[in-house]
């Protein structure tokens, strides 16, 4: 059951990226870390494709108004 | 620089050029124009889509109705709708009002005694509702329960399980299986607690999903779903049958636990998009994306107001200006805070330009060398 809600389709593809892509991410939208949106180690998804604290993870979205959107979340505890 | 359309547009471009059999040399006329206005058509760098998203989502809230209409002999669930559940959602409550599923069947059951078996599986039973006749006797203490065999046999319960399921509270129960009649006995004796004691044992829950007290089976387009009132989406899940790809709970909070904070955003988007499009009201998608995401910004879900964003926000002045204006002046004198008037609000306040769209720059001219002579 564990690896079907990634099938749901409320949610969208998430994936933990590698410490080179991170900070290519990072770089092309200068921010630091802390200041992109988060999501908890805690989170079923985070959980399912296991994920630490510290991970960005890229989230491709299907969007009702430009078809993909591309969205990064920042894994922290709690 | 060279700009990407997003997919969607890119794809109805190239639709409209294959349907319309548009020749090769007009083809990057026509995308180059279709860029120019895409570009047009952007917001532009600075400009306060905040402002912009409150304006818009709240006129057309102004339109919804009070207070939700109940519909004698209509077949379906009652959810609540219009201004009470678009405040329940932006609101962050914690459960809705009227908890509801919309359970999806796969393909190898949709067959409609099949679904009708998967529905009458989740219903929650309870113990009054399979039984005949209750007697309490005042002298003997004890309350005496005859089953309706038909109605045990249909939600598939048998008289031997029985036993092991049905625990009360202050009561023993025992089972005749020869005569089929389920006596429950008081362990204190003590005549007030026995009318309680049928209470209890009348509401105890024996087969089915706690908590789902209807469920309707509906044909949506030509594939039979389940409708209920009530939510448990984990259970719904393992029931064999169902769709665990496309069911879903109109409650958020259970969809954030298990589905996970992008699932919840989406749920967001859908519950506020079909509230306001059941009154008939339009408002761009955009809006209520915006709104989502500010709204599961953290990873869990705020709710918009005082206690959620507007009570969170950096700035003193700006949340004195939300609500409860004392209260923030005195816990930031006290504590010392600084406001370093960053925010659009405070600006305003103090008189200055706000830094949105061009207020945003600070331009510097160069003024140039005087000519040597």
């Amino acid at each position: 059951m564990n690896l079907e809600i990634l099938k749901h389709q409320l949610v969208p593809k998430h994936e933990i990226l590698s410490s080179k892509e991170k900070r290519e991410v990072l770089k092309k939208f200068n921010i630091e870390k802390e200041k992109l949106p988060r999501i908890s180690v805690s989170d079923s998804v985070v959980k399912v494709i296991g994920a630490k604290p510290g991970d960005l993870i890229r989230i491709t979205r299907k969007s009702p108004t430009s078809g993909k959107a591309i969205y990064y979340r920042f894994v922290v505890e709690g | 620089m060279t700009i990407k359309l997003p997919e969607k547009i890119e794809k109805e471009v190239k639709k409209y050029f294959e349907d319309e059999k548009i020749p090769e040399k007009e083809r990057k006329q026509i995308e180059e124009k279709v860029i120019k206005l895409y570009k047009e058509y952007k917001y532009s760098p600075e400009e306060p889509v905040g402002v912009i998203t409150a304006q818009s989502l709240s006129e057309p809230a102004t339109q919804l109705t009070m207070r939700t209409y109940h519909f004698a002999g209509t077949a379906g669930i009652q959810v609540t709708l219009g201004l009470p559940r678009m405040i329940e959602i932006f609101d962050a409550r914690k459960s809705p009002t009227t908890p509801s599923m919309m359970i999806y069947i796969l393909q190898e059951f949709q067959d409609i005694e099949k679904v009708k078996k998967i529905a009458e599986q989740i219903k929650e039973v309870k113990v009054k509702d399979v039984v005949k006749t209750t007697t309490v006797d005042m002298t003997d203490l004890w309350v005496k329960c005859k089953p309706d065999m038909s109605k045990l046999k249909r939600y598939g319960i048998e008289m031997k399980t029985l036993k092991k399921k049905l625990k009360v509270r202050d009561g023993l129960v025992d089972v005749d299986e020869e005569e089929n009649v389920i006596i429950v006995k008081l362990k204190k004796k003590d005549i007030a607690g026995l009318y309680k004691l049928k209470y209890n044992f009348l509401e105890t829950h024996i087969a089915g999903i706690k908590g789902i007290t209807q469920v309707i089976v509906l044909k949506e387009g030509d594939e039979w779903v389940i409708n209920t009132l009530g939510s448990n989406l984990k259970k719904v899940f393992n029931v064999e049958g169902v769709d665990t790809t496309k069911t879903f709970s109109n409650d958020i909070f259970e969809i954030y636990s298990v589905l996970g904070i992008e699932a919840a955003r989406n749920s967001i988007i859908n519950e506020a998009r079909y509230t306001m499009e059941e009154q008939g009201l339009g408002v761009d998608v955009r809006y209520v994306m915006i709104l989502a995401d500010l709204m599961t910004f953290e990873g869990d879900i705020r709710a918009i107001g005082r206690y959620g964003i507007s009570g969170q926000k950096s700035s003193i002045l700006v949340r004195a200006s939300f609500e409860e204006t004392k209260k923030h002046f005195i816990a930031a004198s006290i504590s010392g805070e600084s406001d370093g008037l960053r925010g659009t609000v405070e600006n305003i306040m103090m008189n200055q330009v706000a830094p949105i769209g061009t207020g945003s720059f600070e331009l510097i001219g160069r003024i140039p060398e005087k000519k040597k002579k």
